[in-house]
């Protein structure tokens, strides 16, 4: 009776990495938001570490707009495995007045959340800030390290990044510098999919085709709520949606879908045509929008 | 996820060898362009007056390139067959292109060497050639583009491969290793669709080749390497006692019962389980990141190794390698850095420098110091012993970084002779 482990390459690279995290960081925290490809990454971590608990805690940045239910399935999920929970809320930088938030049609406080996690990086002195980002996502994460060194204003200087070779991690980094670390970063969102409909992973409801008030302007549909500014004009109507990527109300669009269960929404991904930042109304501003995000420190 | 096999390629070619445009074609011939980038690129293309879709668009990332119209970093692109993941690690062709091929390199198991089939083999192509060379690739694919500005001749194609067939006879690759492949990106001939206007060749299309090899490294021998990252101590009450080494498997399997050598203490004991989550196995393969429990409570922690009884690899506080230095920072003699072997560190001075070695195969000669992109031969001092194989035996085992111990950058990749 032989059982021999065959190993899937994407997920063993990125337990490696997540391992070596751990060995050459005194204060790695996991960065969570709720959406899928954290809730990856917090798999990914159990089985990194196990039998022994995963040995940093998580951390959400609140925008203070996210669904209900992405906050609902954080809460059970942290309670479920045991896991500790930090939240900070960019509510409360901007009652400090380190942010004004935004004003008018396209009013979204997702830039202003950089500001609320370099003080939290500050306060907790973390030095590596693990993230769910993929290189297949944008053009600019394309580009982006396993290891990615900021300085103290959290700001990412793409051209003097460090070569990263085989399987060779260096995360010594000065005081007062930190690393975000994206052990998916060569995962696709079909792979992505596909592990979470492989391992049982549990997601949030609205990644699942729901009845949801909405309203569509610029060709997206937009959730119809009071964190989202509407024209008179722009109608609200029930349509079944789901959502493909999870960010906050303000920045994040639906996609009209019958996929209701997780086989049918990963028959959807195989077949779909429109990416899935597409579907992210902060990176319509502009094509270069979320290589300047990144500059100055965004995830 | 699906167990598909996962191939990683190295692009590289000059400037204007249509790299970009390749790399494009292959996404939009595997319908991984989504509509919205598709009508990105026919937008862009459209505004610059192209009377055809420029495929670069899809694959240069940055602001400073798009205003250059180059590539200037390594960009990772991913494409699927219903069989194989492909990652393909984009490299810049310029002449600063050494750092980053040998970084887009040393994860891939192939490379795709591009030639413009008017040009023929020039300078560039010796470079990437010995990049590849150097990295101990397993598969090249020379790729000779714009065969439609040649009218498909044959002949071109057949002197081009001639030039280059002399070239390998220079390098270590034996003649099985490389495929020659003519092919317009631009017009999708030969990339994923038979070409009707070369009907002289009777190979396989490019994606067809890609799809057919195998993620196995020909040059990475097999003994079991598994350095340890990690050790895991629950302290739970399930789970009281266990003492578990975590780390990712080289070269080879390991068994339940097989008899191993702890590396630096020479300690010998028997691998007593072998988990991965919350499953325990009899066998685990190379490639897997797991969780190893022996049967002798023997003292390990962090950067030492696990290999087979009898299959230990060198020790040796003095090596000879080949570098590349890919930091603006020199290397001269007597500089001391943090030596990166795996996940284990030492401290490490230059003994001396022997030579920088050309990269059009032209030999060597002899140097003061190692310049960004250079690539030379080194002795270096350890503060102790390092636990290897050659580099031409082992990819994973010998193979290092040096971090510079001011800034903590990356300055130099080595390979152990």
């Amino acid at each position: 009776m032989s059982n021999r482990f065959i190993p899937n390459p994407k997920e063993a690279e990125s337990i490696h990495i997540l391992r070596e995290v751990a060995a050459q960081f005194e204060k790695p925290v996991l960065l969570f938001s709720g959406g899928k490809d954290s809730i990856t990454l917090v798999r990914l971590a159990q089985k990194a570490f196990y039998p022994a608990r995963i040995p940093f805690p998580l951390l959400h940045i609140d925008t203070g707009h996210n669904f209900p239910e992405t906050i609902q399935f954080r809460d059970e999920l942290v309670a479920e495995l045991g896991l500790e929970l930090i939240v900070r809320n960019v509510q409360d930088s901007i009652d400090q007045g380190k942010v004004t938030e935004e004003r008018g049609r396209y009013a979204s406080r997702n830039t202003l959340q950089t500001t609320t996690l370099l003080d939290a990086i500050e306060e907790f002195k973390f030095d590596a800030c693990i993230g769910g980002a993929r290189r297949d996502e944008e053009k600019a994460r394309a580009k982006e390290r396993v290891f990615s060194v900021r300085d103290d204003f959290g700001q990412w200087d793409e051209k003097n990044q460090r070569p990263e070779l085989f399987d060779m991690l260096n995360g010594k980094i000065h005081q007062g510098q930190n690393v975000r670390v994206f052990p998916i970063s060569n995962w696709t969102e079909l792979d992505v999919w596909e592990y979470i409909q492989s391992e049982g992973i549990r997601i949030p409801s609205i990644y699942f085709a729901h009845k949801r008030e909405v309203f569509f302007r610029d060709g997206m549909i937009w959730t119809a709520n009071e964190h989202v500014y509407r024209e008179s004009s722009e109608l609200v109507e029930e349509r079944m949606v789901r959502f493909r990527t999870v960010g906050d109300m303000t920045c994040t669009a639906a996609v009209l879908s019958e996929a209701e269960t997780l086989e049918e929404v990963v028959a959807e991904i195989r077949q779909s045509t429109i990416s899935e930042r597409g579907a992210r109304i902060d990176d319509k501003r502009s094509e270069a929008a979320m290589e300047k995000r990144k500059k100055v420190g965004y995830f | 996820m699906e167990n598909r096999k996962l191939i990683k390629i190295a692009t590289a070619g000059s400037v204007d060898d249509g790299k970009s445009t390749l790399i494009g074609r292959l996404l939009y011939d595997t319908q991984s362009l989504t509509t919205d980038k598709l009508e990105a690129i026919e937008r862009t293309s459209r505004q610059r007056g192209f009377d055809y879709l420029d495929f670069s668009l899809a694959t240069d990332g940055l602001v400073a390139e798009r205003e250059q119209g180059i590539t200037i970093d390594v960009a990772h692109i991913y494409f699927n067959t219903d069989k194989t993941n492909f990652i393909i690690a984009d490299t810049p062709g310029h002449v600063e292109y050494t750092r980053n091929m040998v970084t887009g390199a040393s994860t891939s198991q192939v490379a795709i060497i591009l030639i413009d089939a008017r040009k023929g083999v020039i300078e560039q192509t010796y470079r990437h050639f010995f990049i590849s060379n150097l990295l101990r690739i397993g598969h090249v694919v020379v790729a000779i583009n714009k065969m439609d500005l040649v009218n498909y001749d044959e002949d071109v194609y057949l002197k081009i491969k001639s030039d280059f067939e002399a070239l390998v006879e220079k390098s270590d690759f034996e003649v099985d290793q490389i495929t020659f492949i003519p092919i317009s990106a631009l017009k999708g001939e030969n990339i994923a669709k038979k070409s009707e206007l070369m009907p002289w060749y009777v190979g396989n299309t490019l994606l067809d080749h890609l799809e057919v090899l195998e993620p196995s490294d020909l040059h990475e021998s097999a003994v079991a390497r598994f350095p340890i990252q990690y050790v895991v101590r629950p302290k739970t009450e399930a789970f009281h006692d266990f003492r578990g080494f975590a780390g990712k498997l080289y070269g080879a399997s390991l068994k339940v019962g097989d008899e191993v050598t702890v590396l630096p203490s020479f300690n010998q004991t028997k691998i007593k389980s072998i988990r991965f989550f919350d499953q325990q196995f009899d066998e685990v393969l190379p490639g897997a990141s797991v969780t190893i429990s022996l049967e002798d409570e023997v003292d390990i922690s962090r950067g030492d190794m696990l290999v087979k009884a009898g299959q230990e690899p060198h020790s040796d506080k003095q090596i000879s390698a080949t570098i590349c230095q890919v930091n603006s920072r020199p290397l001269r003699v007597g500089d001391k850095f943090t030596l990166q072997h795996g996940v284990n560190r030492v401290l490490a001075k230059v003994d001396t420098i022997d030579a920088v070695v050309k990269t059009d195969f032209s030999g060597e000669e002899p140097a003061q110091q190692l310049r960004l992109n250079d690539i030379g031969k080194v002795k270096l001092r350890l503060s102790k012993a390092i636990h290897f194989d050659p580099y031409k035996s082992n990819r994973s085992n010998g193979s290092f970084i040096l971090i510079d111990e001011g800034s903590f950058d990356t300055v130099s990749v080595g390979f152990i002779s």
